[in-house]
């Protein structure tokens, strides 16, 4: 048992060394910009950078309504199949997982052919339409996440016999489903909408591809033209990241102490 | 009565078809594109004329490269993290380490892209913090020694860093699963330590480290953004290939580039299809 106990320490230190030497460097990098001294120089360049401020609240915006409409699409999918589909649950979950298998450059790729302004949905002919596509896009991409954490989350809920006091209350579908069902499985709502925050605050290939004003083009121009600038922003990235996924644990927390059923 | 019986049917089925819309539109049918466009020419005929070409020797060393830096990367994590799994669940650590590493873990498999890139810049980059440590202190050059992170062993551990997260993750559930029992049973039949690790927790856990191994290849192979950012275009792995393709046709046949992304799809799906096998062999023994 005791050398166990050493072994495992051994292990802890050099997962430790490997993951807290690069975040430390990153963050003595970021502090070096002033020559000689240690200074916040760079970090103040960031935010004082117009295109940091236009393209960070791009994303943001770009996430909030990925998260509500991916909501709008995934929440009643998931509670109707539990409701009267449950046989086809296997062919649901199989699409949710797929953009886990089809490389987003790939998925980006065909948007493009099949968007593009000569077919039968030109798309990408105006920023508004190639904004709706990256949306949409990212929509996709957190599919797996959403679909997850909404599916958990109504596991732990009776959803037919919530629905049918609902019903026999002479509620309406859109009461059942806003009033009901949704704030039921909120725990799995937020927790799938923060790491959908966290994927759309830093994804590259979608954004660049489609040529939008996006967070994670930003960086991958600033990283290719400046020096100091990319490690404050990889801080700041790595800050939301660790806030996003903060968020997740706690609400996960809350809601396994909360009482099982209301 | 058989019409109304219909009739909800058809409410059922409308239930999921805003969904099924979405995800024909915005997942299947691009895939779908890409994939019956890589048995075409530009002109409409059927050929496999681009798969052959797939072959090309740029095409084959990209892909290459892509497979050592996923099959690397994923084993590497793969290692790393099952020790830190190990450590956590039956190295009789405090638990309060046991919390703190799989938020971490949270937090680090999502810190994948662009950030990762420029972190890694700023530790082993030519004037990063290790770099320069280790030449100021220990008076030893990193570069000297042929290093380079832009290059298939940075890459590498570059990515390692949302590999190792990931298997811990995905690894604990399966290593709290071990029964007490297994172990107390084999010490009672005499096993040693090294007995029951390999023919008992092994065995058992086999299916669960390979299947995650395989998991990690296929979230190294797909990505792109990280290698982007750490290397421009300089390092030619599968997806920066595919992403130049897109932006500008360097391959000079459209449809070659549907092969390119063909060829991409097949490696993961297979290596996913042969995940969710493992897995299912896997949770037999965690009921």
């Amino acid at each position: 048992m005791k050398t166990n106990r050493l072994l495992a320490w051994i292990a802890l230190a050099i997962g430790v060394i490997y993951f807290v030497v690069p975040l430390l460097g990153t963050f003595e990098f970021s502090l070096r910009m002033r020559r000689g001294e240690y200074s916040f120089d760079a970090y103040q360049s960031v935010f004082s950078d117009m295109q940091f401020r236009e393209t960070f609240g791009y994303s943001m915006m770009m996430a909030l309504l990925t998260i509500v409409f991916g909501m709008l699409l995934i929440v009643p999918t998931a509670y109707w199949v539990r409701l009267r589909l449950p046989q086809v649950r296997p062919v649901i979950e199989f699409i949710t997982l797929l953009p886990l298998v089809i490389p987003a450059i790939v998925i980006v790729f065909g948007y493009l052919r099949l968007y593009n302004s000569s077919s039968f949905l030109p798309l990408t002919n105006s920023s508004s339409g190639t904004n709706l596509l990256l949306m949409l896009s990212y929509m996709t991409l957190s599919l797996p996440y959403m679909y997850r954490a909404v599916d958990t989350a109504m596991r732990a809920i009776d959803v037919s016999t919530l629905t049918e006091a609902a019903e026999s209350l002479g509620a309406k579908w859109p009461t059942i489903l806003f009033r009901c069902i949704f704030p039921n499985v909120m725990s799995g709502v937020l927790s799938g909408a923060f790491i959908t925050f966290a994927i759309v605050m830093g994804e590259f290939t979608m954004a660049a591809l489609l040529n939008r004003p996006a967070f994670g083009p930003y960086l991958q121009l600033v990283g290719a033209n400046k020096a100091y600038e990319p490690s404050a922003l990889a801080i700041i990235a790595f800050a939301i990241t660790w806030i996003s996924m903060g968020l997740l644990q706690l609400v996960s927390r809350f809601s396994k102490t909360a009482p099982r059923k209301a | 009565m058989s019409t109304l019986i219909d009739r909800r049917k058809v409410v059922d089925w409308l239930g999921i078809a805003p969904f099924m819309i979405f995800a024909l539109m915005f997942l299947i049918l691009p895939t779908l594109y890409l994939v019956t466009g890589a048995f075409f020419t530009p002109d409409g005929q059927f050929t496999f004329k681009n798969l052959a070409d797939l072959t090309h020797p740029s095409i084959m060393s990209a892909y290459w490269i892509s497979i050592k830096v996923s099959v690397a990367s994923s084993i590497g994590g793969a290692l790393i993290g099952f020790f830190l799994a190990w450590a956590i669940t039956l190295g009789g650590l405090p638990s309060w380490i046991r919390s703190g590493l799989l938020t971490f873990s949270g937090v680090a498999s999502n810190f994948a892209g662009v950030p990762l890139a420029f972190a890694f810049i700023a530790t082993l980059g030519r004037t990063g913090l290790v770099t320069v440590l280790l030449r100021d202190i220990f008076g030893f050059n990193l570069y000297s020694t042929g290093f380079n992170l832009l290059s298939f062993f940075g890459l590498t551990i570059t990515y390692m860093f949302f590999q190792i997260p990931l298997m811990v993750l995905i690894l604990t559930p399966a290593l709290d699963g071990m029964k007490k029992e297994w172990r107390e049973a084999s010490e009672i039949l005499g096993a040693s330590t090294w007995q029951y690790w390999r023919m008992v927790a092994l065995p058992i856990l086999w299916p669960s480290v390979m299947g995650t191994t395989l998991l990690l290849f296929a979230n190294a192979f797909g990505a792109i953004a990280t290698a982007y950012a750490l290397t421009g275009a300089s390092l030619n792995i599968v997806p920066i290939l595919l992403y130049a393709q897109i932006r500008g046709d360097v391959l000079h046949n459209p449809n070659l580039g549907y092969a390119l992304a063909l060829g991409m799809i097949v490696i993961t799906g297979a290596s996913n299809i042969l995940y969710i096998w493992l897995r299912s062999r896997a949770e037999r023994w965690q009921k």
